[in-house]
């Protein structure tokens, strides 16, 4: 395996009409860390996701996963490469049960091939690996929760949810869209040991946050950016001391 | 002195089953519950060419089964996959033509060119299609409409395929009874086949391709693959209905590519009930009988059939199996408060 | 140019350049309010062509039978059809709205419930036609054209002018083009959005029966022409980039062009044709038209 990044991001630009909603950004994540991206709203996070994911066209730039060219391929290409993101809106199938919404993934081909989150290589019966993953990442398999329908489910286990569904593609790559926006004190506390513990299974994690005290609490390095430009990038400490990052932030969130 | 005080409890099978954990079949009445209803349909779809003893009506059913397929390829892409055709005429069209010229020019019997026709009409549907399918429901509309509309002028205006006079000579079935039960049971197969790909696993792809696509596409899948797989197969019953009513009339023309082949389905499909297959099934059988009645009104046909389905659509009415299975599966019982 | 196609072949290029300029403006009349009405209000009017069709029978109605003069005839009828286009979206196309499938079924439902009702009511055959609305015709580079398709020309320009005046500088106007960049915004902004989707129908359905007016005049009125400026226009739509007006009026020409090129060289009965290609070319090159935005692909939050 290289030493490289796994994931490197090059001068990536994108307007809206008018709007430049990203100028010229760049990083580079390396294996196993956490990479948090944080910004003020509008500071075009979302964005930055789906240009890399393939959701939607870039104007410039390139995105190479371990050295190989992803630039402008299909969402379900790079997915089926191992790079999966989640989405800030959750849009679960409400009318079925929380288990039953892992069948979608499970029946991807690179589910397939790789058997879902700790499968061993092949896939056995969809409906058991959905609820092993969702055991995982603490559903309790005892109780009722894994076969609620996804519509009673509160925020905190959508989420996971959503954090499911990527896993049980086996990812390499795990790019979280504000997967603390929305929770409360106690179910963010419950979410970061199992963060921890995706990071200690060798998944590499890029978390875009709004929340900074919780992800600075995980997150090994950070990039901030603001109006679609990257201000500055280094360890957690580091962006917190600096002049410019508090600038952005006056006034919209306590660091 | 007090009164008896009731009320009327309403229980609904589906969400009790649901919520009360594991549901195993274990009395006869439970098994007769499920069963009954497919019986009955089957039973009665079986039965009805022997209790109809005209042939004009006989012929009738073999045209309600060609556009119970038809609607049942619009229901399922419809409602599963969420893509609207608006061209049955182009299945039926397609897979006549194929199934005459396979006829005539090769000779093949009706037993090797329908499964040809099915086929191979349904890649070709599926081929043509596929410029719309990585793109939103309403280009899939638009060009549906158009193929049928322009099929058919192609063919006038360069008089290819036997131009306005069509194809003649087509070869008929060897007996009015396989002509009768060969319809039938593929109306049945069909029905219980698509029911049963959309209750696998497969079907919730189907389904997240529809109303969910985003979360498709982040997991790996690819839009467009399921919903060529979903064209393929709603094009290839409506091939299927096509080259058995070239052999049917033993004709094949311009008319293949007739309206009434696009918008009968829909409205079927809208009265039966969408979403439930059965439906579809249903709404034909109320409406192309009453159709064949009014026969003699012309294109107030299909009037008819438009301003039923706006009611349908303005008053929001679910149709009548969504109906139907919603009142089965609940029970009702007078209990004492 | 008349919907019938015109059955002369042409064989100069002069004749090729004046007649497709004819024959795109006269696309682009028909394709305006089709386009007007999905840009604004996301809704595929699929009762387009049959707007067209009974306009023409609404003048044909009056000047025949109640004896009108042709111009009251035209602004009465331009009037009521602008009616029945808003009373469609006020009594059934409201009841959908947002439900892509339903709205598609509805509209398509109206278009057949008119045209069909029309056919059976026996508006068939050669019969009815509209007079021109002058006589005579000039030769422009030697080439003859008569005075109704100079009126089609001139008029086209007009409502060009006129719809971008009117969405530019008018209150209405101003709204109408609010909803079309963003329909949530728009509503935070306190404009209505199902009174601007009834006047966007009203006005779409008013440019049909325009449409209708002038183009009619030089052949027959038929049925299966609602079937046809249906898909000009949502042919045009495409090419252009569905709900963009500047596309559509491109690819009004280049469509219009294309389809006197195929008379004029290969077959007079392809202009449907020509049509469908340039959809097919266009969903397969470049899916969101000439000018589109495409949202679709974009997850908006």
């Amino acid at each position: 395996m290289n030493s490289g990044p796994i994931l490197e991001v090059k001068n990536v630009s994108k307007a809206f009409g008018g709007v430049q909603a990203l100028t010229n950004v760049s990083f580079e994540v390396y294996e196993g860390e956490i990479f948090g991206i944080i910004g003020p709203n509008g500071s075009g996070k979302t964005t930055l996701i789906n240009c890399i994911t393939g959701f939607v066209k870039m104007d410039a730039g390139k995105v190479f996963f371990r050295g190989k060219d992803i630039t402008g391929r299909a969402p379900h290409k790079i997915a089926d490469l191992g790079v999966t993101r989640t989405f800030q809106v959750m849009r679960p199938y409400y009318s079925l049960p929380a288990y039953k919404n892992l069948i979608v993934p499970l029946f991807s081909p690179r589910a397939r091939r790789t058997g879902g989150w700790r499968g061993g290589g092949r896939l056995g019966d969809r409906d058991t690996v959905g609820i092993d993953i969702l055991e995982e990442i603490g559903f309790e398999r005892d109780s009722f929760v894994p076969y609620k329908l996804a519509s009673t489910l509160p925020t905190g286990y959508l989420k996971r949810l959503e954090l499911a569904r990527c896993l049980a593609l086996r990812p390499e790559i795990i790019i979280c869209d504000e997967v603390f926006s929305g929770l409360s004190m106690a179910e963010v506390a419950s979410i970061v040991p199992l963060i921890e513990r995706l990071q200690m299974d060798g998944i590499t994690l890029v978390m875009i946050e709004h929340r900074l005290r919780e992800l600075f609490r995980v997150a090994n390095r950070v990039m901030v950016l603001n109006f679609g430009e990257k201000l500055t990038e280094g360890a957690p400490a580091e962006v917190m001391e600096d002049e410019r990052v508090r600038e952005a932030y006056l006034g919209t969130e306590e660091v | 002195m007090a009164t008896e005080e009731r009320r009327r409890e309403r229980l609904d099978r589906g969400i009790k089953v649901r919520t009360e954990g594991i549901y195993a079949i274990s009395t006869w009445q439970e098994m007769a519950y499920l069963l009954v209803p497919r019986l009955v349909l089957i039973l009665g779809i079986l039965m009805l060419p022997l209790v109809i003893p005209s042939l004009y009506w006989q012929r009738v059913i073999s045209i309600v089964c060609i556009y119970a397929l038809l609607s049942l390829g619009f229901d399922f892409l419809a409602h599963f996959v969420g893509l609207v055709s608006l061209g049955g005429a182009f299945f039926i069209g397609v897979g006549g033509y194929l199934a005459a010229i396979l006829s005539t020019s090769l000779g093949l019997p009706p037993a090797l060119t329908i499964p040809i026709a099915t086929l191979v009409g349904g890649a070709i549907c599926t081929f043509l299609l596929l410029p719309c399918l990585p793109l939103r429901g309403i280009y899939f509309a638009i060009v549906t409409l158009m193929y049928p509309l322009v099929l058919a002028k192609i063919i006038e205006a360069l008089d290819i395929l036997g131009g306005t006079d069509g194809i003649a000579g087509v070869a008929s079935f060897q007996s009015r009874w396989v002509e009768q039960y060969f319809i039938i049971v593929m109306v049945i197969i069909s029905l219980f086949g698509l029911r049963r790909l959309v209750n696998e696993d497969v079907g919730l792809v189907f389904r997240g391709v529809k109303d969910n696509d985003q979360a498709v596409r982040a997991s790996g899948i690819s839009i467009t693959l399921y919903k060529s797989i979903a064209v393929y197969i709603a094009s290839a019953l409506g091939c299927l209905g096509g080259a058995y009513l070239v052999h049917l009339y033993m004709w094949a023309g311009i008319s293949l590519f007739a309206l009434d082949f696009s918008i009968l389905p829909i409205a079927a499909t809208v009265i039966g009930g969408g979403g439930t297959l059965v439906g579809p099934l249903v709404g034909s059988f109320i409406l192309v009988p009453i159709s064949e009645l009014l026969r003699a009104f012309g294109t107030l046909r299909i009037v008819f059939y438009a301003l039923i389905l706006m009611a349908f659509i303005v008053f929001g009415s679910e149709g009548i199996m969504v109906y139907a299975q919603r009142k089965y599966h609940q029970f009702e019982r007078w209990v004492k408060v | 140019m008349d919907n019938e196609g015109p059955l002369k072949r042409f064989n100069k290029k002069v004749d090729i350049i004046i007649y497709g300029t004819i024959n795109s403006i006269a696309l682009a009349l028909m394709a305006l309010g089709f386009t007007l009405v999905y840009g604004i209000s996301r809704l595929p009017n699929f009762a387009h062509g049959a707007l067209y069709v009974i306009t023409g029978f609404i003048v044909w109605g009056f000047i025949n039978t109640l004896g009108l003069n042709y111009f009251l005839a035209i602004i009465l009828s331009l009037a009521i059809t602008g009616l029945i286009g808003a009373a469609i979206y006020q009594f059934v196309l409201i009841r959908v709205r947002g439900m892509a499938i339903s709205e598609i079924i509805a509209s398509y439902a109206i278009a057949l419930a008119i045209l069909e009702g029309l056919r059976w009511g026996g508006f068939k055959g050669m019969t009815y036609t509209l007079p021109v609305f002058m006589e005579g015709g000039v030769e422009i580079f030697g080439v003859p054209v008569d005075l109704q398709r100079l009126i089609v020309v001139g008029i086209g320009i007009v409502v060009v002018a006129f719809l971008w005046l009117f969405t530019h500088y008018n209150k209405i106007g101003l709204a109408l083009r609010g909803m079309a960049q963003d329909e949530r915004a728009a509503m935070m902004l306190g404009i209505d959005s199902d009174r601007m989707a009834v006047i966007a129908m009203a006005l779409g359905s008013v440019l049909a029966g325009l449409a209708a007016v002038v183009l009619l005049p030089l052949g027959n009125i038929v049925v299966e022409a609602g079937y046809r400026v249906l898909i000009f226009a949502i042919a045009v739509c495409i090419v252009g980039g569905l709900g963009s007006w500047v596309g559509a009026v491109l690819a009004a020409f280049i469509i219009g062009f294309a389809q006197i090129i195929t008379v004029a060289y290969i077959e007079s009965h392809f202009h449907m044709v020509v049509a469908l290609l340039a959809i097919i070319i266009t969903l397969i090159l470049r899916p969101s038209g000439l000018f589109g935005r495409q949202k679709e692909l974009e997850e908006r939050v």
